[in-house]
């Protein structure tokens, strides 16, 4: 029995010139916020963006942007949502804010699904929120999307650079090509995050800060767009071109 | 349609296969379509035949059988396999999610023993494909 549906995923892809998985391990470290800035200052600056939600059992991305869900329009494949400029694809789009709990095999069944049907056309960038966890959706972007390129996202927190090294372990070992290490949470000018970029020569990125009106701008792309952890996203965006 | 889409990832997985096979021509294929995906055969016949590059004459004359395959689901914690009725069972939000992606079975069928929505998919979730007939190079 052939699953024919890895066989369509080049294809599917082939218009995207960039894909970059914001990643880290860790829960809660700011990879779903990264992402949503990432993808919606790079929509600003004139690039043709996408994002794709891969956190399947706990999407989040369209809160963030503040995007309505609702099935997708269906044309030889799906469509991304469109959301201030950026086209979205998210499984809320299906099921709402309905709990999907998936074990290992459901979430290679649901991304590969995906993979196979969504049409993101013509993209410079296509964004990848990947979920917490060096496990299921961790291994199928490496098997499957192998030209990722990953931004790790880490925490001055001690607890979370311990997660964060095991990624960026896994991620050398199996070969991928690391874009930087980005500190999110700053605060004060202590960047403890610094030594790991150190030990593993990957490239620093600029911060981004503890910002306390990130919170009243959920939802509100625009809101977003003002804040000072988008600032800081921005100057990421600029540095990786 | 998003049938097309996957209409298109069984042409490139027909034409994989046959190369690496060698095979001039692909006579024969059968497609499964897993009865959580609710595609009626008829209609995925259309869409294949719809899809495939006439120029390729690997897939320009296949034929497919495409036979639709009853679902089965395994309860992990009381270990019962059951097959849900999705007419009764899912409403048609459900059962339209569940079209696009068969996993979303997860989040509205529940074991009927147990009530557990922790169960394998053991047949009937999406499109496969069987057997593949065709001629050899030689
Ligand atoms: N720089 C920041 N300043 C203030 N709040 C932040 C910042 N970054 C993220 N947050 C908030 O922290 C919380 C966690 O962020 P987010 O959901 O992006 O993390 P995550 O790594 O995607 O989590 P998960 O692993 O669960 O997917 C959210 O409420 C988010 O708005
Ligand atoms: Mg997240
Ligand atoms: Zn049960």
């Amino acid at each position: 029995m052939i699953d024919p549906r890895a066989a369509i995923i080049g294809e599917r892809l082939a218009g995207v010139r960039r894909i970059v998985a914001v990643t880290g391990g860790k829960g809660g470290i700011g990879k779903s916020l990264v992402s949503c800035l990432f993808a919606t200052v790079a929509a600003e600056r004139g690039l043709r963006t996408g994002l794709f939600d891969l956190d399947l059992t706990s999407p989040t991305d369209h809160v963030i942007l503040g995007a309505p869900m609702g099935f997708p329009s269906e044309e030889h494949g799906i469509d991304p949502a469109m959301c201030d400029g950026v086209r979205l694809m998210s499984i809320a789009m299906f099921s709402g804010s309905t709990p999907a709990p998936l074990r290992g095999a459901a979430l290679t069944g649901a991304l590969l699904e995906l993979l196979a049907i969504t049409r993101w056309g013509e993209l410079d960038l296509l964004v990848l929120d990947m979920p917490p966890g060096l496990g299921d959706t961790a291994l199928d972007a490496m098997r499957y999307l192998p030209r990722c390129e990953y931004l790790v996202v880490s925490t001055p927190s001690i607890v979370v650079r311990e997660t964060v090294r095991r990624m960026v372990q896994l991620l050398g070992e199996r070969h991928a090509s690391i874009l930087g290490l980005v500190e999110n949470f700053q605060s004060g000018d202590v960047a403890p995050s610094h030594e790991l970029a150190a030990e593993f020569q990957l490239r620093w990125l600029p911060g981004v800060p503890y910002d306390k009106s990130l919170e009243a701008a959920i939802g509100d792309v625009a809101g977003l767009r003002r804040t000072d952890a988008a600032k800081a996203v921005g100057r990421i965006v600029d540095e990786l071109g | 349609m998003h049938e097309y889409a996957l209409a298109d990832a069984v042409i490139a997985a027909v034409r994989e296969t046959a190369r690496s096979q060698r095979m001039s021509r692909v006579l024969q294929v059968e497609v499964r379509i897993g009865q959580l995906q609710s595609i009626r055969p008829a209609t995925f016949e259309n869409a294949l035949t719809a899809v495939r590059p006439a120029s390729d004459a690997l897939v320009s004359s296949t034929e497919f059988s495409v036979v639709t395959v009853p679902v089965r689901l395994r309860c992990r914690p009381c270990n019962r396999e059951y097959a849900p009725d999705l007419d009764t069972e899912a409403d048609e939000h459900a059962t339209e999610a569940i079209h696009f992606v068969p996993e979303l079975a997860h989040a509205y069928l529940r074991c009927p023993h147990c009530d557990s929505p922790d169960f394998d998919i053991v047949d009937g979730r999406g499109v496969t494909l069987g057997r593949i007939e065709g001629e050899i190079d030689t």
